[in-house]
């Protein structure tokens, strides 16, 4: 059977195509996911993609939480499903309180947009364990609002547990706390990240193919599971 | 019907860099004396019916899951008078 992954489309996704076009590559059969729809028809995994959902009205992700299809994202996350927030779908989690902290305006105002480097440091959770922990890649990232930041005790806690998921190598390129560009939550099944890696899933059009690697490991968790 | 308004302000310790370009606007502009500026959003609430405890309870409720995140944002919430 084929490992299904629900990718959901909000008023104002932008990357959910991409991300169910890395799910493809990745092996799994992606499926489309409509924000007003509770169902999440038997899927394994879920992806929230990048874009700007509501319009980012309010806050990021601050509609989006509240919409029918996350009222079972969140229960079912709850319960062990592996969920991937890529951008703005890190921050509905973070909206969701499925994960700590908030992303705010990048410190220097401007919409970033670049080639990043990062490094992964906990390749344990659903979504990097076909990583090794220290290995360096280099996929899009593109946030206007990507700056992480939590109180430091929090900070102190997610480093503690090694809930920080990529870090930024090089570039700090928002100002995040700790360099920080992906945690996860206690349970390693919500992974949030700021950087797009379903933009370097083939050589035609990103960087590198470096960013598939998230979408392989669910697949792996959920096989062995 | 009366007015409720909710203040959401970021929380000291978080940077405004919004706030900050402001500042940073403002001498340039010949409003001098400026020491710090930071960027906010108001909420106006028309509220049907008495703006009662149990009103300004929902209304605090409100606030607190949505029209603010906590974890980031402090909030205000006071009823303003009619104007006559």
């Amino acid at each position: 059977m084929t490992t299904r992954v629900g990718v959901v489309t909000f008023p104002g996704s932008l990357d959910d195509r991409d991300a169910q076009r890395a799910v493809r590559l990745a092996g799994a059969e992606p499926v489309a996911l409509w924000h007003r729809d509770k169902d999440l028809h038997q899927v394994d995994a879920v992806v929230l993609p990048g874009g700007f959902s509501y319009g980012d009205y309010l806050r990021c992700g601050a509609i989006s939480r509240f919409s029918p299809v996350m009222e079972t994202v969140i229960e079912q996350a709850k319960l062990g499903m592996p969920v991937l927030g890529i951008c703005n779908g890190f921050q509905v989690l973070c909206e969701s309180h499925l994960l700590p902290g908030a992303l705010t305006r990048n410190d220097s105002l401007h919409f970033v947009c670049r080639d990043q480097k990062l490094r992964i440091e906990n390749a344990g959770t659903a979504w990097t364990r076909d990583y090794s922990a220290g290995q360096e890649i280099v996929v899009p990232l593109k946030n206007g609002e990507g700056r992480f930041v939590a109180d430091e005790h929090v900070l102190d806690e997610l480093e503690a547990e090694g809930r920080v998921v990529a870090r930024y190598l090089d570039v700090n390129p928002n100002g995040s706390y700790r360099d920080i560009a992906g945690i996860t939550n206690a349970a390693g099944n919500v992974v949030g990240l700021m950087p797009h890696p379903e933009h370097a899933v083939e050589p035609l059009t990103g960087p590198t193919v470096e960013g598939l690697g998230f979408f392989t490991s669910v697949l792996k968790q959920l096989v062995n599971a | 019907m009366a007015r409720v308004v909710v203040d959401v302000m970021l929380k000291p310790e978080i940077l405004d860099p919004q706030g900050q370009a402001v500042q940073r606007a403002l001498p340039r502009l010949g409003f001098t004396g400026i020491a710090d500026v930071r960027q906010g959003k108001r909420f106006e609430l028309e509220v049907e019916g008495p703006v009662d405890d149990a009103a300004l309870a929902r209304i605090r409720e409100a606030a607190e899951t949505f029209l603010a995140n906590t974890v980031i944002e402090d909030f205000t919430v006071r009823v303003e008078e009619a104007a006559k």
